[in-house]
């Protein structure tokens, strides 16, 4: 499979429905620019009708955008039907050809495009090969498992070698167990193959653990993009911040400003946070913290009251409320350490370096 | 081309739809068909009935509606289709219920809502009223030789009723059934459970939840009713209907545009009646039942309630069966009323005078029309289902508009639209008396059933399926055949052998349109019965419930064993 591997570009593309109560023009995809590289393998992430799969039916063909183009290895594709598109797609249902067996499933992009039938044949094997199903080709597809067909479905979109490998939310109809496990296959058939992949789910620690790009979306927007870590380390917004993980988020006030550093009092308690240069002195400022990064104990910034204190096995979870703020805590390990109960006061701390300023 | 006003997606949508050229020339064939004979022989009857002598008029509707024999054909259609409906309703709905809810313990009776149920699918729209004739007619076995009435008259308005409820209440049962089974046992049970005996939650739930469902029943067999032609013709006597009025309006007064006039009446009538049906019954229907039946549900043992319904049910299976039984035997007797000792002569008559040729044209037309039939429905069914684009609207509702055009109006209106060609300007006038106006009136007779049931295969069917072939690379006459079409096959089946048996036995158009080069059987059966020759006819009748019921057998064998539904299941 040594094709030239292409890119996906959209600029400001919008996707515009009427609402069938209200009879008013709604954006399920609103000026959406995105430069995905050649090689890459990119989630769209967000949840339901955040304009995600949408976004994705636009690039394969099957919805047309109403502003803005889409390009494919800097060629404008928008005037293309889906069949004429360099891009092959997964879908949620798997989509297999009921009256085929496994073989002809995955021989039908083949088949189109008239390859010689003993190529046909060896490209099947070495596909099914590939994807773990090795010998399977007279199999109907109603005697495999869940997993197996995503694996024929994955199978049947690689051997057309297309210059982008689309996804729509292809787990979502398997168990926990099994989706841990196809996740991880779906990255290393498409690091092996080199394809670029754009990836469709709701499911954040899918998107975290697969992606080296992650696009999250909400509401027709694209909210940031970034790698796993700089979505999860520096969310741009409250949103970001809650939809990756769980959250605390502390509201503090800016009260000055020592070169990089700002001093902001949270609580009552004045802290430096480092690299957020441009604070003005006297406003708002909210702190994204993360509940592991957030320690409880006798002594800390600011007293606050446990509310929720249950024992999860790797760690003990606390709901503490400070000013009518809810703060979520994981103390890992707690076997040896001191657990506070409902009622109790405690104080909390945390290193300034493991949070963000928003 | 500009579009000033258009959206950018529209846009796309469309230079999209015409990079695809065999999709495009299957659109433009398709409405050019449509539009030629479906719309254009409806609205040429309008104009011919709007326009005497190149003025417009509404002198010759002044006319029709002036005219006494009219007026009574009008109310005489109405009051046997609100009888007919009404009964066939009713038992249908007995039948449905006895199905759905009473434990049947023999056997026997299940059999025979069985065939009850496959009734109408292999009657020829006459054989019951040949039957009638045969036992309760003037030399009746029945009326004069059980009851000794030498006076009996089964001709008039009760000869239909009778005739069309026993043609249509199968109908009423099947659609009732499928109600009733997806009414969730909850809602009775929660009923039942606060202590409501079982004819008040009947009254109280079972009843409104299907009350849609039975006003569509309803409607369907009055649009059935007012446009049955066989029946009326046969046992009506002096009872006419619209349907015979137009016949013999053409036939008779030779009066083209008063039977133009007449066929636009009842037009508006089953056009309205059909609206009626689909756009407010349909959804009331939809928005009543929309749950599935969670769980089976315990059925009613209480013997009070299961032995009446049984025996009522028995009974009036085994007289419609009975009817049909009786054809054989007036095919067999030497001569009905006089002597009954069994005889072949029948059949050596009727192939001694021409049946082989009418059994021969009447199977080519049908086995020609039935391909196409089944092939344009599946096309269509795939065009308004999976595709997007402007004029499909227009496709699906000429398709389903034929459902409503009953077809003595769809025999005038092609009478009227191609005797002397288009616009009666001489073009296609060719094709006027050949047997492509026939097959064509087959073909757009059987249309609508066939689109329906390929629409309602195709909507069971994940879209995405399609979707990842066209994904694939597949363009779209290569998704229909190497995907959908062999994915709805049972449908397809059912639409070629379903148009087949519609085709074969198929009179009220063909009556209108057929020259002495074809020999039709139905018409055949038709000259027959009209001369009180009922033996011929009984034995033209017998040999074509058994094409029908082979060619039915067929189909049901094939879709066992080489059908979709292995593919669907685990």
């Amino acid at each position: 499979m040594t094709k030239e591997k292409k890119g996906v570009k959209l600029e400001n593309v919008s996707k515009i429905y009427i609402d069938p109560k209200t009879k008013k023009d709604f954006y399920a995809v609103n000026k959406v620019s995105l430069d995905i590289e050649p090689g890459s393998f990119v989630t769209l992430l967000g949840p339901s009708g955040c304009g995600k799969t949408t976004t994705l039916r636009m690039i394969a063909g099957f919805e047309s955008p109403d502003e803005g183009s889409i390009y494919l290895g800097g060629e404008r594709i928008d005037e293309l039907t889906p069949d004429k598109r360099d891009t092959a797609m997964v879908f949620q249902s798997y989509a297999l050809f009921p009256h085929y067996n496994i073989f002809d499933n995955v021989a039908y992009g083949l088949k189109l495009r008239k390859v010689p039938k003993e190529e046909i044949k060896r490209k099947v094997s070495e596909i099914l090969e590939l994807v773990g199903l090795a010998g399977m080709e007279s199999r109907m597809t109603n005697q495999l498992s869940g997993g197996q067909q995503q694996r024929v479905a994955l199978a049947r979109a690689l051997i057309v070698e297309p210059a982008v490998l689309l996804f729509d939310e292809p787990l979502s109809n398997l168990d926990a167990k099994l989706r841990v496990i196809m996740r991880t296959e779906i990255r290393r058939i498409q690091r092996k193959a080199g394809i670029t992949a754009i990836y469709v789910t709701h499911d954040q620690s899918e998107a975290m653990s697969i992606s080296d790009k992650i696009i999250l979306m909400k509401d027709g927007f694209v909210q940031q993009i970034g790698t796993p870590q700089e979505i999860y380390y520096r969310p741009k917004n409250e949103f970001v911040a809650d939809f990756i993980g769980d959250s605390n988020f502390l509201r503090g006030k800016v009260v000055r400003q020592e070169g990089d550093d700002s001093i902001i009092d949270i609580y009552g308690a004045e802290i430096r946070m480092t690299g957020c240069p441009n604070l003005k002195i006297d406003s708002d400022a909210t702190i994204v913290l993360r509940p592991e990064s957030t320690f409880i104990g006798d002594s800390g910034y600011f007293p606050v009251k446990v509310t929720v204190s249950s024992f999860m096995g790797a760690y003990q979870l606390y709901h503490v409320m400070v000013n009518d703020n809810l703060l979520i805590i994981h103390d890992y390990n707690p076997k040896d350490k001191k657990i506070y109960d409902i009622g109790d006061t405690a104080y909390v701390s945390f290193d300034p370096a493991n949070t963000h300023v928003l | 081309m500009v579009y000033k006003n258009m959206r950018q997606s529209a846009k796309l949508d469309r230079t999209k739809f015409f990079s695809d050229p065999v999709l495009v020339v299957t659109v433009a064939l398709l409405i050019v068909f449509l539009v030629l004979f479906v719309l254009y022989p409806l609205a040429i009857l309008l104009v011919d009935s709007l326009i005497e002598n190149g003025r417009p008029t509404i002198g010759i509707f002044q006319r029709i509606l002036a005219l006494a024999r009219f007026k009574t054909a009008f109310w005489n259609t109405i009051r046997a289709g609100l009888l007919s409906s009404a009964f066939s309703t009713i038992i249908g709905l007995i039948f449905a219920y006895v199905d759905v809810y009473v434990k049947l313990r023999s056997r026997i009776l299940e059999k025979l809502f069985g065939i009850v149920a496959l009734l109408p699918v292999v009657s020829p729209p006459f054989v019951l009223s040949l039957s009638m004739i045969c036992l309760f007619g003037k030399a009746g076995l029945v009326t004069r030789y059980l009851l000794k009435i030498y006076d009996a008259n089964i001709y008039g308005l009760w000869g239909i009723v009778i005739v069309q409820t026993m043609t249509f209440f199968p109908v009423c049962y099947m659609m009732l059934r499928g109600l009733l089974r997806n009414i969730d046992p909850s809602l009775e049970e929660a009923a039942r459970d606060m202590g409501a005996s079982r004819l008040r939650v009947f009254l109280t739930v079972t009843l409104p939840l299907i009350l849609p469902g039975l006003g569509n029943a309803f409607l369907i067999t009055f649009i059935e009713s007012a446009a049955d032609f066989a029946n009326p013709m046969l046992i009506g006597g002096n009872y006419d209907t619209l349907a015979t009025s137009i016949y013999l309006q053409i036939t008779g007064a030779y009066d083209k545009n008063g039977a133009a006039a007449m066929a636009i009446v009842l037009l508006s009538l089953t056009i309205i009646l059909f609206i009626i049906q689909k756009y407010y019954i349909e959804s009331k229907t939809a928005a009543t039942l929309t749950g599935k039946a969670a769980r089976g549900r315990a059925p009613i043992t209480e013997k009070r309630v299961t032995i009446p319904l049984a025996i009522m049910c028995s009974l009036i299976s085994v007289f419609v069966i009975a009817m049909y039984v009786m054809v054989v035997f007036g095919a067999l007797f030497k001569l009905w009323g006089r002597n009954y000792s069994l005889t072949l002569d029948h059949f050596k008559s009727i192939f001694q005078y021409g049946g082989l040729r009418a059994f021969k044209d009447s199977s080519l037309l049908s086995i020609i029309a039935a391909p196409i039939t089944a092939v344009l429905s599946m096309i269509i069914a795939y065009l308004v289902v999976k595709k997007k684009f402007k004029a499909k609207g227009l496709i699906e509702i000429l398709s389903m508009l034929a459902m409503a055009v009953p077809g003595t109006v769809l025999g005038v209106g092609y009478i009227r639209g191609f005797s002397n060609g288009l616009f009666h300007t001489g073009i296609l006038q060719g094709i006027y008396g050949t047997s492509i106006i026939l097959i064509i009136v087959f073909i757009v007779r059987s249309l609508p059933t066939g689109t329906r049931s390929g629409i309602s295969a195709l909507q069971q069917i994940d879209k995405s399926i399609e979707e990842s072939a066209i994904d694939l690379g597949a363009n779209s006459p290569k998704v229909f055949f190497t995907i959908t079409l062999p994915l709805i096959k049972d449908s397809f089946l059912s639409g070629l052998v379903t148009t087949f048996v519609r085709s074969i036995t198929a009179i009220s158009a063909v009556i209108l349109l057929v020259t002495p080069r074809w020999n039709m059987v139905t018409i055949q059966i038709n000259s027959l019965a009209e001369k009180g020759t009922y033996g011929p006819a009984c034995a033209y009748a017998t040999i074509l419930i058994v094409i029908v019921y082979a060619a039915v057998a067929l189909m049901d064998l094939f879709i066992k064993h080489f059908g979709t539904s292995k593919y669907f299941s685990k």
